[in-house]
């Protein structure tokens, strides 16, 4: 194959990981029943602590590449997990509307990133650098796409099996999904209802705060404003509605988003090229693409037209599409939880 | 009466989370090295110095009120209508298309702003119809089908703009030429530059709101709407219309807000107008917990904060992100909403209104649960 085809796809997977871990993040939390809608400003205040941390570091001189990135890591992460927690706590302690704080939060880490992130505009700053994987880079194909990125990305191939097993394999998996489900009946057989919704809330958080770090460190190094990836927040909760809450579905669609993306900037670049014949056409307007396809994703697994348009299908085949297209959230998201 | 206790109480809760949130933003002033009270004064005189920055104030304050009030409806038929922002932008949209191609003479110009104005509500209707069809009859959520239709107008009107609607002379993605001066709002005075036909126009609309809300059936059902949807459709509310007329009326607001941002405060249609006050709305009424009467007030202050803010930036001693003036706004919200829970968790007035909240919950969860 087109080697330069293979870089592409590479890079793709590249740029899909701040997505990846973040929707992830956001299905653990969710499957424990709690919305953090923060996550669009979550993601920017996330990334420019991430970066300032990594870069003062960088500035003492006194710590080697790999500890300035894990303290800007480590940063980003506490950052997104604190948003979190208190999403957590104005809901399960102060009894608030989860997506009214998480709205507010949103807006109020925005800004907060914009206000702190002035004085570290447009200056260079750690990168995390490239790993290669031995052995398994030399895989044909493969290789080239998955296996010549860096540890970030090695880490969300992980993270998304983890989470995987730790849902569906596991006896705390079970009790994540029924305190999402049924925290009534997870509460009467014994499952601490409240103290794992922090838990998990906690978790997600936390790698939200660490997709913040893999933009600023290195998909998008450094800090701008407007930040970089304004709106990517909106779109890793679209991808864990459209992924069902399932981890493999959820990276597949942020791996989609991302490819998507790929495609509209590498045609507004080059042109569009069918036939050796140049077409032209405005090509800002492939910039409504992602959110076409939000809209689009959505309106597939929401149900209303699903339902409609698979009353023409034969029976047979009704049944079976509709479990795959389907996605229903868990039933007690975004509601509070009392122990009586 | 209430007791000392209980009125004590509630002051406290008043005034905490101003308090609370003015320190935090003090503290984050003093961390990035500057005087907060220069801030304060900075602030301050942008907003007030002159006549001319009250105009600016009353400025940002008549589409920011203009959306809050249509917010108020939505929030009221339990909708969250996060595509505001794009509302706005659609009805900025529309308005200049109006601008640009209805060319009437100076002499109808009050004609050809109204029209214009009419228009703009059009445009915001029309983007809160697609917003509203998608969430009543497609079941997609409005919150992200609103991020996305935000986010599409937005592109829609960069490709306006460096496209078809481009200044014949150094077309770039700034904006477009001037609109003509008939279409354009006219400015009171040089030294106090509103439009007071505007200024009426949010004053009507806040009262025939209020009256709707509270004294007709429509008001009522919205209410119902916003309770419960299940109970509302067995009581025999039409839910979907009723869901669907509030996203019209704050449409249509919205729509008039954003028509007011590029027929009178840019004079043409640049990227973003909208200035992201739709989402300050929304802010408005969180902070309110959704009840009218005191959106023009906090508004106010709202745009005071806003407009100041710009002086923060070329203050020669300050040289300040304006974004502090979001910050502060966020941070007020925040606490207002989270001191509500603090108050309603550990210093619960009666017993009976804990069991209202908790009544009120259990209709919630019913409502997700469909």
């Amino acid at each position: 194959m087109n080697e330069e085809f293979l870089n592409t796809l590479g890079s793709i997977i590249g740029t899909a990981t701040p997505l990846v871990i973040a929707s992830l993040g956001e299905t653990i939390t969710e499957r424990a029943g709690v919305v953090n809608l923060s996550l669009d400003g979550s993601l920017a205040l996330a990334a420019v602590t991430g970066f300032a941390a990594a870069w003062t570091a960088q500035q003492a001189g006194v710590l080697d590449l790999p500890a300035q990135l894990a303290v800007g890591i480590s940063a980003a992460m506490l950052v997104g997990a604190l948003i979190a927690l208190l999403v957590g706590f104005s809901s399960i302690k102060l009894r608030r509307d989860q997506v009214a704080v998480g709205f507010v939060l949103t807006l109020l880490a925005a800004d907060l990133a914009r206000f702190l992130g002035a004085d570290y505009t447009r200056i260079p700053g750690p990168q995390i650098t490239r790993f290669a994987i031995p052995v398994l880079e030399e895989i044909p194909v493969l290789g080239i796409v998955f296996f010549q990125q860096n540890l970030l990305v090695y880490f969300s191939y992980i993270l998304m099996f983890v989470v995987w097993f730790w849902l569906f394999r596991t006896r705390g998996g079970l009790a994540l999904r029924a305190i999402g489900e049924r925290p009534e009946a997870a509460y009467a057989r014994g499952a601490p209802v409240q103290r794992l919704r922090y838990w998990y809330t906690f978790v997600g958080g936390a790698l939200v705060g660490l997709a913040g770090a893999a933009y600023s460190l290195n998909v998008k190094p450094g800090w701008s404003s407007p930040p970089a990836m304004q709106g990517d927040g909106w779109i890793a909760l679209a991808i864990v509605i459209f992924g069902g809450w399932h981890p493999f579905r959820v990276v597949l669609g942020a791996y989609l988003f991302a490819a998507l993306r790929a495609i509209s900037g590498y045609i507004q670049t080059n042109g569009l090229w069918i036939f050796g014949q140049e077409i032209s056409f405005p090509f800002v307007l492939l910039n409504t693409l992602p959110w076409l396809l939000m809209i689009v994703t959505l309106l597939i697994v929401s149900g209303g037209l699903t339902e409609r348009l698979l009353q023409y299908m034969p029976r047979a085949v009704q049944r079976r599409l509709r479990a795959f297209l389907r996605s229903d959230p868990p039933r007690a998201l975004g509601t509070r939880f009392e122990a009586e | 009466m209430k007791s000392p206790r209980a009125l004590a109480i509630q002051v406290g809760f008043l005034i905490l989370p101003i308090a609370i949130s003015l320190a935090v933003a003090a503290a984050l002033v003093i961390a990035v090295g500057r005087d907060p009270l220069e801030v304060v004064d900075a602030l301050w005189k942008g907003a007030f110095k002159d006549s001319r920055k009250l105009g600016g104030v009353v400025n940002f304050w008549i589409p920011l009120t203009l959306v809050s009030i249509g917010l108020v409806v939505t929030f009221r038929a339990g909708l969250w209508n996060i595509g505001v922002e794009g509302q706005m932008m659609m009805g900025a949209v529309f308005a200049s298309w109006g601008a640009q191609y209805l060319l009437l003479p100076e002499s109808l110009s009050p004609l050809l702003n109204v029209m214009l104005i009419a228009l703009s509500a059009l445009g915001g209707m029309f983007w809160g119809f697609v917003v509203g069809f998608l969430k009543i009859r497609l079941g997609v959520n409005e919150i992200f089908g609103g991020v996305a239709l935000n986010a599409l107008v937005n592109v829609i009107s960069i490709y306006l703009i460096s496209g078809p609607w481009q200044p014949r002379i150094g077309g770039s993605a700034q904006g477009t030429e001037p609109f003509p001066t008939p279409a354009l709002l006219p400015e009171f005075s040089p030294t106090f530059p509103v439009n007071l036909f505007m200024i009426a126009l949010v004053i009507a609309a806040f009262l025939i709101v209020m009256i709707l809300l509270n004294a007709t059936r429509w008001g009522l059902n919205l209410k119902a709407v916003g309770a419960n949807m299940r109970s509302a459709l067995l009581l025999g509310v039409a839910t979907e219309r009723a869901s669907m007329s509030a996203f019209f009326v704050c449409g249509a607001l919205a729509g008039i807000g954003g028509a007011y941002r590029v027929l009178f405060t840019f004079d043409n249609l640049r990227p973003l107008a909208s200035g992201g006050i739709g989402f300050l709305g929304l802010l408005v009424v969180l902070l309110l917990s959704i009840r009218l009467l005191w959106v023009p007030l906090i508004a106010f202050a709202f745009a005071a904060i806003l407009t100041g803010s710009t002086r923060l930036q070329i203050a020669p001693s300050l040289k300040l992100d304006s974004s502090l003036a979001g910050v502060l706004q966020g941070m007020l919200v925040l606490f207002v909403i989270l001191f509500h829970g603090v108050q309603e968790v550990f210093f619960p007035e009666k017993e009976i209104h804990h069991r209202d909240t908790e009544s009120t919950e259990k209709s919630r969860v019913e409502q997700y649960e469909q």
